[in-house]
């Protein structure tokens, strides 16, 4: 190749050098002959500095030919044909489902295509891992990020990196901090990786990827589960990377506000095709037409007034202490038929009060009701109270004072797990968690309707699989009736989760009720939640959506570490209002 | 310093030997995430192979050969069984510890209580020397030697190099140290095999130098479930394990101490007990939430730090298998 190539250099005293350089071969690697910078920055290049063949100044051009992938019957990929230039931030959109993830996973090396190929720069690359993948300068940002909680950051930085035997840990310290420092990321070396949120746990990813000189970031729904001040601060970084080191960005989610908001161009999948790219800007109409075919109407509600209704769930005084925010003197009254939206950042306290709600975390005082009773304390527990009352008086009855009191200790312990109390009351919970609390991994969907449906101690498996084909066919669940839960996706998982809850519950608790699901399906659940509302069901959800809180919600409570803010209108309200409060700004205006 | 005291605690470092090279070998094998449950089999098994070896070549050197050798072969069937045959590693390590045993007692029929090669005493130059540590660290044998360099060595291996980091990360998070370029499955093949040598070097200390010779039933017997709850004790730390293991010998010694005393009237079985009760306890504060408790009562400065020390998480892909996809 004897013909000029572009290049993009970046360094800490002059930003971005753009230009063109020619490499001759002379035995033992490239030596760049000449360099031509635009920009009018003497690279230094034009003194013939030898550059390792792999060395990636040079700007990035991928293109993926023919890529197939089957799992089973599902054609993940089907004759995917992309390429992505350098310095785009290039949104791959596409429902649950679509194929988009399995791509991005074949290209950044986690998972191996059927058949297709990969090239880069104009040649045919087949790598083995991701680390290959790295070292084709291509690295990709899980949707978890892929660190070892028991690692501090440092160690997670310094591991996967090249180098001997000790690793030199102030060199790698000092060029962590270099990199979060210009991106502004917050990041302590020292600290553990399981006490970061996940948004710091990103950042770390996203600078260790550039330490290892990757040239093309792909990331996985990197929005979900961050605040939005982490939000902002990624989006600057993924901007700068392109922008000024005309890196190569691809951004995969079915968010059509964050594709709208950073990308220059975006390719469609649907049913594991592309269905169409296009250059940006584009309105959420045209995207969504894209992505289902069809133009999908927002949805709108009738809220009617509710202040006169019935209470159906109340928290009075709750006070709820947890391993880093304490609830003090909490009240909520949620009437029949309201919607309620927490808002608040992870770990901002919201967890424990819908948690509360339904009897999974016990209050250290204050009561829970449902429909005007008091269910946070068992029978038992109020006759043992009585009881110790009644005993302490007399110090010959000393030994059965004690007694008492230790079985109330041993009741009280128990108490914390009141779920099913809730339950029989009313209270139906759907946990964020789908296969950790929701669902259990490993059984069928046949099995897991006999586990809420059938009483008896034998199983009628008839009557089992009957019921289960019609909530199937009422909940438009795809999958089969033998196929166990977790190889469903995310979308039928959460229906099938409606399906199991009770028909007409009391109030529903719901965390994160449209976690990870694409545009259609979180309509689907939410026309679900409205019409069983519209029958008097009290609804009472978080979510970090903030534009679905303001959509559906009668009342929005904003959590701050653990401060509970009431939003004054939450019907007029808007996201950008939700989202100045849930980072504190309550403190300052009001209280 | 008490003469008398110095040679019980002596004795104590030395009875502790097996148990600390048994525990850092387990050690070694679950922070690569599989566990090695034949602790007990193994030991018993490769202290009788070491003994004969030792007896048949006349040479300890070779008898802990062959013992390291018996060790890495039982680990290496787990291994094997977990990650080729995608077996249960506990079943498979139960089965393991039964049949070492029986296979000890059969095969080791012929050499009971006879008078074998012994790995003596060999007090270190100067270092023996020292006030109060020479005589208790220093007066050892060379397997005392060795294990308080593999004490070092773990740690230094595990939280200081860059083998290191791919070592822990294969317990902790497989898919992870699938990105990073690491070869999860051999690794684990490695480390359960280095770990299993441990334990046969542990067979070997028992059998040559702390309780000499072979016997039936074997006198070691228990130990290997011990050094298994040393490991939990130890919170998979190297230097948490040491203590555990000098912890449970010291407590041992007290409690022989205390039954051959004349005037304190215990029943010895009660006496026996004493360690085993006092290891389940210490587990069930070290496991539960008691070290919470204990660290809120102790000044803050030095809260954090105990917090630290006595944090006890395993690794968190213990017992899982790893197949990339």
């Amino acid at each position: 190749m004897t013909g000029f190539r572009e290049f993009a250099k970046w360094d800490s005293h002059r930003g971005i050098t753009r230009g063109q350089f020619r490499t001759e071969w002379n035995g033992k690697g490239r030596q760049i002959v000449e360099a031509r910078p635009v920009n009018g920055y003497n690279t230094g290049f034009t003194r013939a500095i030898r550059v390792d063949p792999r060395d990636r100044c040079g700007l990035m051009h991928i293109e993926l030919r023919h890529i197939h992938k089957r799992f089973g019957p599902v054609h993940a990929n089907n004759d995917i044909n992309l390429t992505f230039g350098s310095g785009q931030i290039i949104g791959i959109l596409g429902e649950n489902g679509a194929g988009k993830s399995t791509l991005m996973k074949i290209l950044s090396g986690f998972q191996a295509a059927d058949s297709g190929e990969i090239w880069l720069d104009g040649s045919h690359v087949a790598y083995t891992g991701p680390e290959a993948a790295i070292q084709h300068g291509i690295g990709m940002l899980q949707q978890d990020p892929l660190d070892v909680a028991a690692f501090t950051v440092l160690e997670n930085f310094v591991y996967g990196q090249p180098g001997r035997l000790l690793p030199d840990r102030k060199a790698a310290g000092q060029r962590l901090g270099e990199l979060t420092r210009r991106f502004g990321f917050e990041l302590d070396a020292d600290a553990p990786i399981a006490q970061l949120t996940i948004g710091q746990r990103q950042q770390l990813e996203i600078v260790r990827l550039l330490a290892l000189g990757v040239r093309t970031l792909i990331l996985d729904e990197p929005t979900t589960g961050i605040s939005a001040e982490q939000k902002t601060i990624l989006f600057d970084a993924l901007r700068t990377l392109a922008s000024r080191d005309s890196m190569t960005v691809l951004l995969v989610s079915h968010k059509l506000e964050d594709v709208i908001a950073l990308c220059n161009e975006v390719a469609v999948l649907r049913a594991g095709r592309v269905v169409g790219t296009r250059d940006m800007p584009a309105t959420t109409g045209q995207l969504v037409t894209l992505m289902f075919g069809q133009e999908i109407k927002p949805q709108t509600r009738e809220r009617a007034d509710l202040s006169v209704a019935p209470v159906a769930l109340e928290l009075d005084s709750v006070t709820l202490r947890g391993k880093r925010v304490t609830v003090e003197n909490f009240s909520l009254r949620v009437r029949a038929g309201e919607v309620i939206g927490l808002a608040g950042l992870d770990g901002s306290g919201q967890e424990m009060a819908l948690r509360a709600a339904v009897g999974l975390e016990k209050p250290q005082n204050g009561r829970v009701l449902v429909d005007g009773e008091d269910i946070t304390e068992r029978g038992i527990e109020r006759w043992l109270v009585k009881l110790q009352r009644s005993l302490r008086p007399s110090r010959s009855l000393i030994i059965p004072y004690l007694l008492v009191t230790l079985l109330r200790m041993l009741v009280a312990e128990q108490a914390g797990k009141a779920y099913r109390r809730f339950l029989q009351h009313g209270v139906a919970f759907g946990a964020a968690g789908r296969l950790e609390e929701g669902l259990v991994a490993g059984l069928t969907l046949t099995e897991h309707i006999a586990i809420a449906t059938e009483t008896q101690a034998l199983v009628d498996w008839g009557r089992a699989a009957r019921h289960t084909a019609a909530q199937m066919e009422t909940y438009d669940v795809r999958g089969r009736p033998e196929s166990q839960i977790e190889t469903l996706s995310g979308g039928n998982q959460q229906r099938m989760l409606m399906a199991l809850m009770p028909e007409q519950p009391v109030v529903m608790v719901l965390e994160q009720p449209t976690r990870g699901l694409d545009v259609d399906s979180a309509r689907w659940i939410w026309q679900q939640l409205l019409s069983r509302q519209a029958r008097g069901t009290a609804i009472l959800f978080s979510s970090p959506e903030l534009d679905e809180l303001v959509a559906y919600s009668d009342r929005i409570l904003v959590f701050y570490t653990g401060q509970v803010f009431e939003v004054p209108d939450a019907r007029h309200t808007d996201a950008d209002e939700i989202g100045h409060l849930i980072g504190g700004s309550f403190k300052e205006q009001n209280i | 310093m008490n003469e008398e005291l110095l040679n019980i605690l002596r004795s104590v470092v030395a009875n502790a030997t097996p148990l600390v090279i048994a525990s850092l070998g387990e050690t070694i094998t679950e922070r690569a995430g599989v566990v090695n449950l034949s602790l007990d089999g193994s030991i018993i098994l490769s202290a009788m192979v070491g003994f004969v070896a030792a007896l048949a070549s006349n040479s300890p050197l070779v008898g802990i050969l062959v013992a390291m050798l018996a060790g890495m072969i039982i680990a290496l069937i787990i291994a094997v069984a977990d990650i080729e045959l995608k077996q249960d590693q506990i079943a498979i390590g139960f089965i393991l510890t039964l049949l070492a045993t029986d296979l000890a007692t059969f095969a080791g029929q012929d050499y009971t209580r006879i008078p074998g090669p012994q790995i003596l005493t060999t007090p270190l130059p100067v270092l023996k020397d020292v006030p109060v540590i020479g005589p208790i660290f220093f007066n050892q044998s060379i397997l005392t030697y060795i294990s308080y360099l593999l004490v070092f060595g773990v740690w230094f291996w595990l939280f200081r190099t860059r083998p290191g980091l791919a070592h822990r990360s294969v317990g902790e998070r497989p898919e992870t140290a699938f990105a990073r370029g690491a070869k999860v499955n051999r690794l684990r093949y490695i480390y359960t095999a280095a770990g299993g040598a441990l334990v046969g070097l542990a067979g070997a200390a028992y059998s040559l130098s702390v309780k000499p010779g072979w016997a039936t039933p074997p006198n070691m017997q228990g130990d290997g479930w011990i050094a298994l709850a040393i490991v939990i004790f130890g919170g998979w730390h190297p230097f948490r394990v040491v203590l555990g293991a000098y912890l449970f010998a010291g407590l041992r010694a007290l409690s022989s101490a205390i039954q051959r005393s004349p005037d304190i009237q215990i029943p010895i079985v009660l006496l026996n007990a004493v360690p085993w009760l006092l290891m389940i306890f210490t587990l069930l504060l070290v496991s539960s939430g008691g070290i919470d408790r204990l660290v809120r009562v102790l000044p803050r400065p030095v809260q954090k730090w105990t917090r630290n020390f006595l944090r006890s998480d395993p690794p968190a892909a213990l017992g899982t298998r790893f197949e990339p996809d």
